[in-house]
């Protein structure tokens, strides 16, 4: 990944460990903070469907988190990530309805539980490479995809399962702008938690098994290790953002978990960066956005000529499927860097302004 | 006894058309070292078409059927050199995801253009049923078997005879001493695209005559990945032993399912579980070559 970070002039770094802060520099970090503010003041001024995309957008982007931490991070594919998000969907609901577990402390204990799962389908990864892993984990999303049909004491068969609203010391966070909050609080900790995980020796490791895995081994870093481990860690983010779709729509059918999200999943972290955390929220906010955008084209051409030609009020579904393959072949064809890329080289283009070189 | 022995029959036909499938796979990823999940989507297209030409301008199946298979031609060369030229270097993640992403278009295309619903082929055998050694077997399901077979064979004069089939394996074996004898890989590539987008359409047709034409016929697609790991990515012979096997398998699941166990829709996941087994214990597959890296 090519790293354009511009550092003002007589900047010097004096110390190993400055070189790996989380915000290069004190703007970018007030800039954080501001923006986590705003973002906790929007109950208050927007409406029920534009706070209901903001949800979506937390609970997906850290699950997509978790898929570029496989990816972006670690050089593995997976092409099983929603079987992993609906297990942490059950899980929750299951450990919530059956055991009485508070929703509060099912979310993490979901995590778990599809850590472990995770872990299982990460042995046979940990021996594969490329291609045999795609497959392997496409295995992984149709037998996941089966026992979901199939296990009615976990998932409630195909009448699906209901979720009880998350509540904390007896508030329940049941409205879209409560919940807003809890998903904002889970966000802002898990992304916290990978971009810390990125600094440490593990997360250099995983690295390291990216860039040549040989090399990685041959310096002493446990390749099956740290690849059934990456499995786990994206285990865990999917689960934990499965457990939260779970409490928020307080509803889980079988049937959404199929391998069309799991391809969404994979779009989100292209279109927004792999191995970037950032812009993995970037591509989580534009998969998520796509379909609105179709949405609102379509209506915009309600009526039109090209609307009586092609029919697109019935074909909208169908549409949203189209643009999500198209955009992602678009991204990597020209833009393989992702939105995170752009967004560098859109801060770089401002802090030279208007002198580019 | 009958029902084991129909089953059986059904899975050897079934996995000869998956052999089939996979064998276009595996000619792909050897010419070009490009991971193709849309094959599934060939088939799919190569199906409609042929659909297409025959109820809407109720061209005889003699006529239809070699237009869809220049059309798929067509098709196949244009994929290749407007979406895949330009991924030649790139990780294979980034590869797989264009394939992915052209799977998931055009199969959203196929259902936008001619609805969600299976839609029957127009009959093209005046006996939709023969009996063979006293089992009742559809008579396309007879003439697929037989085509499969021609396929086959066809595929090995290709490859051990024909000039292309041979700049093909040189460009597998090395593409840069085939470029350096004078072998197009370019040509090569889009040949390789060509050929596996006709050989699917032959097999998308043949299973849209029995079963009808639908969506689902992309799933042959994704069958295809544990034939090709039971049969190893680079072997065309394993790779239609292990559609058979995959044919085979999934019947015989079926059966023991309905028979014994009665947990119900073995037949479409028994193969995904032999696959994770088998990678679990070989990681390259039963016949694949192992990849002996230098450092």
């Amino acid at each position: 990944m090519a790293n354009i970070s511009l550092i003002p002039c007589g900047d010097f770094k004096t110390a190993y460990g400055a070189d790996t802060t989380i915000f290069p520099t004190v703007t970018s970090r007030n800039f954080a903070i501001a923006g986590v503010l705003l973002l906790a003041l929007c109950p208050l001024f927007m409406d029920r469907y534009w706070l209901s995309l903001l949800i979506q957008i937390g609970y997906l982007g850290i699950a997509a988190l978790g898929l570029n931490i496989l990816v972006g991070f670690t050089g593995q594919i997976s092409i099983g990530h929603s079987a992993f998000f609906g297990f942490g969907a059950f899980s929750s609901a299951w450990l919530s309805n059956s055991y009485g577990v508070p929703v509060a402390l099912a979310i993490p204990l979901a995590g778990v539980m599809t850590t472990a799962i995770g872990m299982i389908f990460g042995v046979p990864a940990a021996r594969l490479k490329g291609l045999y892993l795609a497959i392997a984990t496409l295995a992984a999303q149709y037998i996941l995809q089966d026992f979901f049909a199939r296990a009615d004491w976990f998932t409630g068969g195909v009448a699906g399962t209901i979720a009880e609203p998350f509540s904390l010391f007896g508030f329940a966070f049941d409205t879209d702008g409560k919940f807003f909050y809890v998903a904002l609080v889970y966000m802002v900790i898990m992304y916290v938690l990978a971009t810390n995980l990125m600094r440490t020796r593990d997360g250099r490791a995983l690295v390291a098994v990216r860039d040549h895995y040989l090399s990685a081994e041959i310096m002493g870093i446990n390749l099956t290790k740290y690849r059934t481990m990456s499995f786990g860690i994206s285990a865990f983010y999917a689960g934990i953002g499965g457990a939260l779709y779970a409490h928020y729509l307080q509803f889980v059918s079988v049937e959404g978990f199929t391998i069309l999200f799991s391809i969404q999943f994979l779009g989100m972290i292209i279109i927004g960066g792999l191995g970037s955390i950032m812009g993995t929220l970037m591509g989580t906010a534009f998969m998520v956005l796509l379909p609105e955008a179709m949405q609102f084209i379509t209506t915009s051409l309600s009526g039109t000529a090209i609307d009586t030609a092609l029919n697109l009020k019935d074909a909208i579904a169908f549409l949203r499927e189209m643009a999500i393959g198209v955009v992602i072949i678009l991204f990597l064809v020209f833009e393989p860097d992702g939105l995170a890329h752009r967004w560098k080289q859109i801060k770089a283009y401002w802090k030279l302004y208007p002198f580019s070189h | 006894m009958t029902l084991f022995l129909q089953l059986l029959v059904n899975g050897l036909i079934v996995g000869a058309l998956y052999g089939v499938v996979a064998m276009s796979f595996v000619l792909i990823y050897k010419a070009s070292r490009i991971v193709n999940f849309a094959q599934g989507e060939f088939l799919l297209i190569g199906a409609w078409t042929c659909w297409w030409l025959l109820t809407s301008w109720q061209l005889p199946f003699w006529i239809g059927f070699p237009i869809t298979l220049a059309f798929m031609m067509l098709f196949g060369i244009i994929l290749q050199v407007v979406v895949l030229r330009p991924m030649i270097g790139e990780p294979i993640i980034s590869v797989i995801m264009v394939t992915i992403g052209l799977s998931l278009f055009f199969q959203a295309l196929m259902k936008w253009m001619f609805g969600v619903f299976a839609k029957p082929f127009p009959p093209i055998f005046s006996s939709p049923t023969v009996s063979v050694l006293g089992l009742e077997v559809q008579t396309v399901y007879v003439v697929s078997l037989v085509i499969s077979i021609l396929i086959m064979a066809g595929f090995g004069w290709f490859f051990k005879f024909s000039r292309m089939g041979l700049a093909m394996r040189a460009t597998a074996f090395d593409q840069q001493v085939a470029q350096s004898l004078g072998i197009s890989v370019r040509q090569v590539f889009a040949a390789s695209w060509a050929i596996s987008a006709m050989v699917s359409a032959v097999a998308g047709v043949t299973v849209g005559v029995v079963n009808g034409v639908s969506s689902a016929l992309s799933f042959f697609g994704i069958k295809v990945f544990p034939a090709v790991i039971l049969g190893g990515l680079d072997s065309v012979v394993g790779a239609v032993i292990g559609g058979l096997i995959v044919g085979v398998l999934e019947n015989l699941a079926h059966y023991v399912d309905s028979q014994w166990l009665n947990w119900g829709n073995m037949y479409e996941i028994a193969p995904f579980y032999v696959l994770i087994a088998i990678l679990m214990v070989k990681p390259y597959g039963l016949f694949g070559t192992k990849d002996i890296e230098r450092v």
